[in-house]
């Protein structure tokens, strides 16, 4: 299909901002009267604040206010609260004190006397599901359905089921959460190859390279709200309730967001520090947080410990897969074990799984969603242990992986529910070609202490939600103004979906003006930017969007000039009849017959079942144009998969154990590129993100004290320049998905989880097939690998070395 | 290494990165109320994108400080306060710095170089900013003005970088995001080299 600006490069309007300094953040935002927050937070990793002398403190000139937990609302228990009297990890925040500036708050926050009545407390899942470990919280470890739905509980294994999942053993335990379908058994028995790995994955931050702020003041009982999020819209309801004020209240504004990767995706807790504070002072108020802070403040992936039994039928198709999980849910409690699983079904479209899983508590930062939660960690050591099945049937990697490949008619996920479409093996072709896979795999792979590594790995997420809402809205002088609730998280998708509303629109891009960044503008409600899915999402509501407006249009035309709606096409920014193109009115003057007609066509009535941000939006903007509102009530049945692919060489120093990558390739198969520069983007960066996960980002905790031992970004690095390939190579298979209007679907976390697969199946290349079953992997196990001491990998140990 | 790098400069980069590491204890501050200064002159001149700049700075105050909330330059971005990230990078006569591990005090006779001051005077954008609008080089943007004066810097030095050359160059800055291959190719284009 030949579109307009689908597929099309564009120079987004928010680009030449950043490369000039113009854009602002949240920090960048200052307001007259501003005064400053900074947080007390908790020491300890476990324990409950039994008094808070701030006596002196609060004497201190410059000092305004404290703000404690028991000024706020109770927050839901076991949680992430703003402020807690109950400590669950170290670096919780306790109270905030607000002075007129950082300094004098920082240096009161000193003077501040704490009596904390300490708690046990653990930081490796394992120990505190052996029988006798301690409990993140006094109540237990998990949640567990009881009487009154959802609780804590205290599971325990018995040491004999601990010491059997750390050997590489099914430790036949309970667990809390546990799906399966086909029949395990009679798979398993069709099966000429079987493998049984343990693995572990690690916890870290997401190191969002701007620390979160939000600066609030509060003005005619309206609270004006700076933040630094993924999302925009999405960010208003839960904002509101978090500060006890009505949607109409908030006035959200988030013109730029450096960075978020899932730990941004709606309201952070510490953003009530910000709100309330600013309401009880009368002045405005910002709280922005160190590097240091981000890494308990800004929650983190969740960890796994796991095990896995993978059967392969002679002919190379995955019959049958049993996974367990162990996730370090962190204070929080959030892991992503069936999501995790759920990718294996996916990828590898087993005939028969099961899965069993568990989330942990433990005191160390709050979990959270980061980039492919659960899908990237588990496509990190599925891929080698894949490979181990593979070579052990003799078969090639690749035509093993383009065997099992899903495709439309696929099924997944616990419930073998469909898909929108899948083209995953036109992917593999794609890429085993870019890669030259047969002509690298035969390669000579030893020279001195180098050897080369040759890796494939796949990534899935899903990609695509419905129901959101658009807005478009054309001025009587023309202009067409495409309203985005979409956050500007930089993956340029606010600008990249409001291009449907163009394209159904048929309008000059140059006559287009794309309203954002201020809720105050009138911006539809909007899924958060996270889960891959605004591409899907977002274009299926701009384009329904555009939609009415051309149809208002057709109507106004049909009116006036007569016919029916039927008779009128659009085209050059005009309405015109089909058969007499000289006939009709150009968007202008449709617009113009909008505002003087008033009702739905100005925006005065709107439909009934949009969500009531988008009705305060378009009342906003009623009697300034013709406006088109509507919601998603598209067609969409089924999983919207985001799927990609990605092959990568490394080599390896067996004297160092450090690895380079010479070469990578990443396919993504989302549907339609929309925009080419911002799919290039998603892939190089989502795969640069999955080399981090492989070689170098974790938690490491002591167990002693339950301190975090890595706290600055060269401890839990994300990969420098020096670290990626010095060009990275990537590509679309292009093919429209049904369900989007434009065919579009999202790939920002399969790009990561595709990456991350195909080094580790690199690494174990390089080694002759030995698996880690661990990401990171780094130098020294290596090099403990190569001189032969045992690595000790298979104790499952997490957070700690 | 850089030839303007001298092993003296280097040293004194050191002692005073330390020192700002110290005052600022991990926070993005210095405050007249807490320090007294009264020991070194407070009131002093900088060259800062070719203009004089009378402020205020106390003697633990960092560049960055300086510039962002004195001088209301916000390009100049504070990713991590520590000398590890890379997005305050401005140039101090024509080298690379971190200005959060800059005394403000230490630029005194130095000519200051931020993101906003590479525009030409009629507005047009800097040839490397060009290059990195063109090659969509931002995700987020937080780290792209870091990018940008360390790539400007190294044109200075080295007109027609390898991609190998530019990426060790730049390799002091850090993008989250991993829009490295966008910047590369910005600098590949910045040079003339990819058209």
């Amino acid at each position: 299909m030949t579109y307009m600006h689908i597929g099309k490069d564009f120079t987004p309007p928010d680009a030449e901002g950043k490369i000039t300094g113009a854009a602002r953040y949240a920090e960048d935002h200052r307001k007259e009267g501003m005064v400053f927050a900074r947080l007390l937070t908790s020491p300890v990793p476990g324990g409950m604040v039994r008094n808070i002398d701030a006596t002196e403190a609060l004497r201190m000139d410059g000092v305004l206010g404290i703000l404690t937990a028991d000024d706020l609302p109770e927050a839901p228990r076991p949680g992430n609260p703003a402020l807690s009297n109950e400590l669950t990890y170290v670096g919780q925040p306790i109270l905030a004190i607000a002075a007129i500036s950082e300094q004098i708050a920082e240096d009161a926050l000193g003077l501040i006397r704490l009596d904390i009545e300490r708690r046990p407390f653990v930081v490796d899942p394992l120990d505190s599901l052996i029988e006798g470990g301690p409990n993140a919280y006094p109540e237990g470890n998990v949640m567990r359905r009881g009487e009154n739905g959802m609780e804590l509980a205290s599971l325990k294994w018995s040491t004999d089921a601990v010491e059997s999942f750390r050997n590489g053993r099914d430790p036949q335990a309970e667990f809390t959460t546990e799906w399966s379908y086909g029949d395990l058994d009679a798979a398993f028995a069709e099966c000429s190859v079987i493998v049984e790995e343990p693995f572990v994955t690690a916890g870290y931050p997401h190191h969002s390279l701007e620390p979160r702020t939000c600066m609030s003041y509060w003005e005619n009982g309206r609270c004006y709200f700076h933040g630094s999020l993924q999302s925009q819209s999405a960010a208003n309801a839960p904002l509101a309730r978090m500060l006890g004020i009505e949607l109409d209240q908030l006035c959200f504004i988030n013109e730029t967001t450096g960075g978020g990767f899932g730990s941004r995706i709606g309201p952070y807790p510490f953003m009530a520090i910000s709100g309330y504070l600013s309401r009880n002072l009368n002045r405005p108020v910002q709280v922005r947080i160190t590097r240091e802070e981000e890494f308990f403040i800004g929650s983190a992936r969740s960890g796994m410990q796991g095990w896995m039994k993978v059967g392969l039928k002679p002919d190379g198709k995955v019959a049958a897969v049993d996974l367990i999980i162990v996730n370090d849910g962190g204070s929080t409690g959030s892991g992503s074990g069936s999501s995790s699983a759920g990718a294996v079904t996916v990828v590898y479209q087993p005939t028969a799984m099961r899965f069993r899983g568990v989330s942990v508590f433990t005191n160390t930062t709050p979990r959270g969603a980061q980039r492919g939660p659960g899908q990237n960690e588990m496509h990190a050591v599925l891929a080698p242990i894949m490979d181990k099945a593979a070579n052990q049937l003799g078969m090639d990697r690749v035509a093993f992986r383009r065997l099992n490949a899903p495709d439309s008619n696929s099924r997944i996920d616990a419930n073998q529910g469909p898909v929108t479409s899948a083209y995953m093996r036109e992917a593999i072709d794609m890429g085993a070609q870019m890669f030259d896979w047969q002509a690298k795999i035969n390669q000579p792979r030893r020279n001195g202490s180098k050897v080369i590594g040759i890796g494939v790995g796949q990534g899935y997420h899903a990609a695509g939600n419905n129901g959101f809402d658009g807005i478009v809205r054309i001025g009587t002088d023309g202009k067409i103004y495409l309203h985005s609730g979409v956050g500007n998280l930089g993956t340029y998708s606010y600008a990249g979906t409001v291009r449907a509303a163009a394209e159904a629109l048929q309008c000059r891009w140059e006559n287009c003006e794309i309203v954002r960044g201020n809720s105050d503008l009138g911006l539809p409600h909007s899924s958060g930017q996270g889960g891959s899915n605004t591409m899907f999402t977002h274009t299926r509501a701009n384009w329904v969007a555009a939609q009415d407006a051309i149809a208002k249009m057709k109507e106004i035309a049909a009116a006036e000039l007569g016919g029916t709606v039927d008779d009128y096409s659009i085209g050059e920014e005009r309405v015109f009849k089909t058969a007499t193109p000289a006939e009709g009115l150009t968007y202008a003057e449709a617009a113009q017959r909008a505002v003087a007609l008033g009702g739905r066509y100005s925006g005065a009535e709107y439909p009934d079942d949009i969500n009531e941000l988008t009705a305060l939006a378009v009342q906003k903007i009623a009697g300034t144009g013709l406006v088109g509102v509507a919601k998603d009530n598209l067609e969409k049945n089924g999983t919207a998969p985001g799927l990609a692919i990605a092959f990568a060489e490394i080599e390896m120093d067996l004297d160092t154990g450090k690895y380079e990558i010479l070469d990578y390739v990443g396919i993504a198969e989302c549907g339609t590129i929309v925009h080419p520069k911002g799919l290039s983007h998603g892939m190089n960066g989502g795969g640069v993100w999955g080399m981090g996960m492989a070689g170098f980002e974790r938690h490491v905790y002591d167990p002693q004290n339950g301190l975090p031992a890595n706290i600055g970004l060269y401890q839990s690095k994300p990969p420098t320049f020096l670290d990626v390939p010095v060009q990275m190579r990537h590509a679309a298979v292009d093919l429209p998905d049904p369900q989007s209007p434009v065919g579009a679907r999202g790939i920002g976390e399969p790009a990561m989880g595709c990456a991350v697969a195909a080094v580790t199946s690199a690494i174990a290349d390089a080694l002759g097939g030995h698996l880690f079953n661990r990401v990171p992997v780094t130098p020294d196990m290596v090099i403990d690998h190569v001189a032969q001491n045992t690595y000790n990998n298979k104790s499952l140990k997490i957070n700690t070395f | 290494m850089n030839p303007r790098l001298t092993r003296r400069r280097f040293i004194k980069g050191v002692i005073y990165s330390s020192a700002a590491a110290m005052s600022g204890a991990g926070l993005y501050l210095t405050n007249a109320q807490s320090q007294s200064g009264a020991a070194v002159e407070r009131l002093i001149s900088i060259n800062v994108n070719g203009r004089t700049r009378r402020v205020d700075v106390l003697p633990q105050e960092t560049l960055a400080h300086t510039l962002r909330y004195k001088l209301d330059l916000t390009g100049t971005k504070l990713g991590c306060n520590r000398g590890e990230c890379g997005a305050c990078t401005v140039l101090i006569d024509d080298v690379t710095n971190y200005a959060c591990s800059t005394l403000t005090h230490s630029v005194r006779q130095r000519e200051v170089t931020t993101v906003e001051g590479l525009r030409s005077p009629d507005g047009q954008l800097h040839p490397v900013q060009q290059a990195f609008l063109d090659e969509l080089g931002p995700q987020c943007g937080f780290c792209t003005p870091g990018q940008v004066v360390a790539t400007v810097a190294l044109l200075k030095s080295n007109p027609r970088p390898t991609r190998e050359e530019a990426r060790q160059a730049l390799s002091g800055n850090l993008c989250r995001c991993g829009a490295y291959d966008h910047y590369l190719n910005g600098v590949m284009r910045a040079s003339g080299q990819l058209s």
